[in-house]
């Protein structure tokens, strides 16, 4: 909402907080300022200047050789190309030095031989205009060297207002100026409309002794019928017929005021309308009466098929929960959102119907929704208009046009109202807004925070008091917490005491995932995993729940899983250069619902890692990254979050990863599996040449062991262990895993330990076969054991080894 | 002479010497004279053995073996010390080399906001709550005061996923959701992906993280309200951070606020992260509305209670002078190793 600082102060008299005092006491009302422009600012060197005398330079016919009247003291010469120049006459000057809108700095030149001091201004010049015809000859009683913004009342500040939803109040220069008077409503006054002319100040005067012919939902008056047939979505329609006026620009005065605040004026009749909308937030509008079928107003809905084209060319289709104003044949306006190009007020128009309506907001809302068309006027509907406020707007809307258009209203304001305005009445208990805001106000005070924000107390009900909520808060305030609110406001937020209280626990447990997410981001980020945090969404390819209304369509659904998305931040790296990549991720996960219903959701984990092993360091060539520590950390994983779920098994199926060169822990509910991990297909990765293999693994969270991993002591060993080396020839067809168990099966209970420590294939080696070595570690808790009792316990192993699987020591 | 007392001899005069030897050169050469094998005094003294009488030997040969052994160490010890005082395995060795060092990991900036935002909330005695990033409009809109129709409910804001099925627009539908599960006394926080229909820029992502607190009990006010976040941005951004509280407007709390904390950049001088104003908008908050308690079935003469809400992201942009917040998203390492 943009709003002009000198507007204002028409609004509150003796307004005298500089703008941006006003901002800051703005902001600690609830309506903070996004900007504050100085409209002036680019204007500051601009003066007031009179043309003493003008003749033709010597030297050249088109242009004008001028003595100028700047307040300097002295007549200046100054050369000047606009045919309108004539002496006598008043216009901006910039003078040498001066700096004009968008930089041009203004010198002392020789023009065809004359000197020149400056440069007497168009509108274009100066920013205020596209009329370039001739400068710009201002009219009425000014001072030369005066500065020009002051002179002309361009010394204005546009504040760009955030207004919240609650407050369509405040999308007006009166609303606002409510907020900010000293003394609240009471201290608003509207400046009264002064016409010039016999005939105007006598249309006005007779204007204002007009009366109204209230009816309930039809009625007629001075050859204009106005019927409301959906009440519901119209409770109210004023309309007045103004006859006779002349079509052009509005005076200056006015148009200054829309330009303050970022509009563009376009007839006086129009910019009457606009003027008022932005003083008091009511939406109007004229129809040129002439063009109106049957002289008649229908407020009604859409027939079926029905269009019409807006005042913006667009052929508008409706439908018929839309509401629309229509003549005897057809729509003539989209109620409340846009008029109709056809009975829009033109040059030629001499009879105004000007429409002064109230509307359901969910209604406008709707149709604005479903048109795409959102209007200063649709925009203040949908949060809602002031139903007490309408008569003063068409009649101050009427005013103004008699004085900038001319013409004779009817004595008649036509007001038809089927459903008549209820204000809501709230109670507030002293003792409830205690509880609510800490500090004890008084019934008095509460009554005098309330009183200039427009609430009248009415008699009390027991302990409660009463308001009676002004027209303009009716949507938003009904409630006692809703005066609370405005008690708090008005009172000041900053002067209430910051009281840290004793608390009590809270009742719900710490979330057992949330704790899991800092353990697993604990581990991963001591073993060198960078987190990443990528959005949900996803490409189509990647996801199985679609938006209705995504962004784009790499955005258009929300991941199936984690890995893909952290596969592409991994491309991303690698296409900068980063060769060196290890992520890690958790988040959600989404997976189609019943029909009609939420997805079903999992939190997930994923890690994604390329390039060296190891930091860099210069004793040692970088090594890379192998599936060994792709399957070390996965077990690791798996063994923290999945403690019961045993040994990975070799393979995969998703098709992002290699097949053979991956892992899996299947699942017990049907799924895949909880977690897997392998090569990522470099078929589907976008990665430079020089790139290496890519690992990436995914674990989900959900079924996890939440609760910390079973801890417990067992006797640390004091007796001595008898390790055992054991070099074996194992066919390639045997996994390894197999020989393991069975060593462990064979040995019996005195092994403590058995693993791999070397592997070897080659001269010496029969094709098809491996050697691997296994260290054995032998121990009994309670004694020494002797080496007969371990050499007993390796034949063992060696036998069933070889009747077995056919292994062979080495 | 008694073998044994040349043993003590050779003992201590070998320990005397070895304490006057500055190199390994002749280091090596009193380990010659004492132990070689050859020349040695302790060979010397052994070749004797031979010539006493059987009962004399062992005794004798003990005490050789300890001499040897005590020697030996000294000789060891010394080797060692001249080794240090030289340099010794460090000979050319250059030393001002880096060392070896592991990956560093990093948790993510926004991960760093939110734990140290969790931190603070734990220790007034908040837990933390999660909830589905997809909702129905119930949760993310109705429950919370908001009717469909109302301009807050805007669909240009918020992805659908079908009909009344959304994606949260705000993390409050867990709040809906923990009332539910829960009778007072709550101190809940909730950080979670929320999701608006913003396009991707600078300073907008359609999806991001929210941190929200929600604090329902018997005789919660709103000067508690102003006391917790007061001290909640002390501790977040220095004991001189101050708050103020701007009425504002959300549905589902009344009286609602905007909470601007002390420019913590400029230690509210005035500079452009704030505009030149010392305050930064930081979050929101306000005393929950009656009608949401309603719609949980809790007494709101009885309850009362406050929330507020704030973005970890936006924090992170501040308080690390981040200037795009896609630099959040991209997970570019040179980015993410910055805050290891």
């Amino acid at each position: 909402m943009d709003i002009s600082y000198r507007w204002l102060q028409s609004l509150v008299p003796g307004l005298d907080l500089p703008p941006e005092a006003l901002a800051e006491r703005l902001a600690m009302c609830g309506a903070p300022a996004d900007a504050v422009i100085a409209l002036g600012e680019p204007l500051r060197d601009i003066r007031i200047a009179r043309v003493i005398e003008a003749r033709r330079h010597p030297n050249a016919d088109r242009l004008s050789l001028c003595r100028v009247d700047a307040g300097t003291g002295e007549l200046l010469n100054v050369v000047c190309g606009a045919p309108n120049v004539r002496g006598g006459a008043t216009y901006p000057f910039a003078p040498a030095g001066a700096t004009l809108p968008g930089g041009m700095v203004i010198k002392r030149a020789k023009i065809r031989g004359e000197e020149s001091n400056g440069m007497l201004c168009s509108a274009r010049e100066l920013g205020l205009g596209r009329d370039h015809e001739g400068i710009l000859e201002l009219h009425g009683d000014f001072t030369p060297g005066d500065s020009f913004i002051e002179a002309v009342g361009l010394d204005d500040w546009r504040f760009v207002l955030d207004i919240t939803a609650n407050r369509p109040d405040l999308l007006s220069h009166i609303g606002v100026a409510r907020e900010i008077a000293p003394a609240g409503d009471a201290g608003v006054v509207l400046p009264p409309v002064a016409a010039t002319g016999d005939g105007r100040a006598q249309a006005l005067a007779q204007f204002r002794a007009a009366r109204v012919h209230r009816v309930s939902d039809a009625g007629e008056a001075e050859g204009i019928r106005i019927s409301i047939e959906d009440a519901e979505k119209c409770p109210r329609y004023i309309g007045v017929v103004i006859r006779g006026v002349t079509v052009g620009p509005a005076p200056e005065w006015l148009a200054t005021r829309l330009r303050a605040i970022g509009q563009r004026p376009i007839n006086n009749i129009v910019d009457a309308t606009n003027f008022v909308l932005h003083e008091l937030g009511q939406p109007l509008h004229a129809f040129d009466l002439a063009r109106l079928r049957g002289s008649e107003i229908r407020v009604r809905r859409a027939a079926p098929g029905e269009s019409m084209v807006t005042l913006d060319g667009e052929k508008r289709d409706l439908s018929p929960d839309m509401l629309v104003i229509a003549d005897a044949e057809r729509p003539v306006a989209v109620a409340g959102v846009m008029g109709g190009q056809e009975s829009e007020v033109a040059d030629d128009t001499r009879d105004v119907l000007l429409e002064c309506a109230l509307f359901d907001p969910r209604s406008i809302r709707r149709t604005r929704r479903a048109l795409g068309l959102s209007t200063d006027a649709s925009y203040r509907y949908e949060r809602g208009v002031d139903p007490e406020g309408m008569e003063r707007a068409a009649r101050r809307a009427v005013e103004l046009i008699l004085a900038t258009a001319g013409g004779r209203a009817e004595p008649v304001l036509l007001d038809v109202n089927p459903r008549p305005f209820e204000a809501p009445v709230a109670p507030l208990r002293p003792a409830r807004a205690q509880h609510v805001l800490g500090v004890a106000l008084g019934a008095d005070l509460l009554v005098s925070l309330l009183q200039p924000l427009g609430f009248r107390a009415l008699a009390a009900d027991g302990d409660a008091l009463r308001f009676r909520v002004p027209g303009w808060r009716a949507y938003d305030v009904t409630r006692e917490a809703d005066l609370i609110e405005e008690v708090a406001r008005r009172y000041g937020y900053d002067r209430f005491p910051e009281e840290l209280r004793p608390f009590r626990p809270s009742a719900v447990p710490d979330h057992p995932v949330a704790i899991l997410e800092d353990r697993l981001r604990s581990l991963l980020v001591g073993r060198g995993l960078l987190e990443s945090r990528t959005m949900g969404l996803a490409s189509e390819a990647e996801g199985d729940v679609a938006l209705t209304n995504p962004l784009s369509s790499a955005e258009s659904r929300l991941r199936r899983a984690l890995l893909p998305g952290l596969v592409h931040r991994v491309e991303y790296n690698l296409a900068r250069g980063n060769r060196d990549v290890r992520l890690f991720e958790i988040g959600t996960v989404f997976a189609p619902g019943e029909p009609g219903a939420q997805p079903l959701e999992e939190t997930w984990l994923a890690l994604a890692f390329t390039g060296a092993r190891h930091a860099p360091h210069w004793s040692a060539a970088p090594e890379p990254y192998d599936i060994w520590d792709l399957k070390g950390l996965l077990a690791d994983l798996v063994a923290l979050l999945y403690p019961a779920a045993g040994v990975l098994e070799p393979g995969t199926h998703d098709p992002l990863l290699v097949p053979a060169l991956g892992f899996h822990v299947p699942a017990d509910d049907g799924s895949a599996w909880v977690a897997q991990g392998g090569q990522v297909a470099p078929g589907g990765v976008d990665a430079p040449a020089w790139a290496g293999p890519i690992w990436g693994m995914e674990l989900r969270l959900a079924g996890a062991e939440l609760a910390p991993g079973a801890r417990g002591y067992r006797v640390v060993p004091t007796q001595p262990a008898i390790e055992w080396d054991l070099a074996l020839l194992i066919a390639d067809a045997v996994p390894a895993a197999r020989v393991e168990a069975l060593i462990v099966d064979a040995a019996g209970a005195s092994l403590e330990r058995v693993a791999p420590f070397d592997l070897y294939r080659g001269p010496g080696i029969a094709e098809g076969t491996r050697s691997i070595a296994y260290r054995l570690r032998f121990r009994a808790p309670d004694r020494t054991l002797t080496d007969a009792e371990v050499e007993r316990a390796v034949e063992r192993v060696l036998r069933r080894l070889k009747e077995e699987l056919g292994v062979e020591r080495r | 002479m008694d073998l044994i007392q040349e043993l003590e001899t050779l003992e201590r005069e070998g320990r005397e010497a070895v304490g006057t030897v500055r190199d390994a050169d002749a280091l090596e050469a009193l380990r010659v004279r004492l132990l070689g094998r050859k020349e040695g005094r302790l060979t010397a003294i052994l070749r004797q053995l031979a010539q006493l009488p059987p009962e004399q030997k062992p005794v004798i040969g003990a005490a050789a073996n300890r001499v040897k052994d005590a020697l030996t160490e000294l000789l060891e010890t010394r080797a060692a010390e001249l080794e240090a005082e030289s340099g010794g395995a460090a000979a050319g060795l250059d030393l001002t080399l880096p060392g070896r060092t592991a990956w560093r990991g990093a948790r993510h900036p926004v991960t760093l906001v939110v734990d140290e935002i969790t931190a603070v909330f734990r220790s007034l005695g908040f837990t933390r709550a999660r909830g589905p990033e997809a909702e129905t409009d119930w949760y993310n809109f109705v429950s919370l005061n908001t009717p469909l129709d109302h301009p807050a409910a805007d669909a240009a804001d918020t992805f659908y996923l079908s009909p009344g099925v959304l994606l949260r627009s705000h993390t409050s539908p867990v709040q809906i959701r923990t009332m539910q599960a829960f009778q007072p006394p709550i101190r809940v926080l909730i950080p979670g992906m929320v999701y608006r229909r913003d396009p991707f820029d600078a300073s907008h992502a359609p999806g991001f993280e929210q941190i929200e607190g929600l604090a329902v009990d018997e005789g919660i006010t709103f000067a508690d309200l102003k006391a917790t976040l007061a001290e909640f941005a002390r501790r977040l951004f220095g004991p001189a951070a101050k708050v103020r509280f701007r009425p504002s407007f959300f549905p589902f709390t009344e009286p609602s606020a905007e909470v601007d904390v002390t420019c913590f950049l400029c230690g509210a001088k005035g500079c452009s992260a704030c505009k030149g104003t010392g305050w930064m908008e930081i979050m929101g908050a306000g005393m929950v509305d009656p009608a949401v308690f309603e719609a949980v079935g809790y007494d709101p003469e009885r309850w009362t209670g406050w929330a507020f809400g704030m973005g970890p992201g936006r924090i992170a942009l501040l308080r690390y002078g981040i200037p795009d917040i896609r630099l959040l998203y991209e997970s570019d390492t040179r980015f993410l190793q910055q805050f290891a």
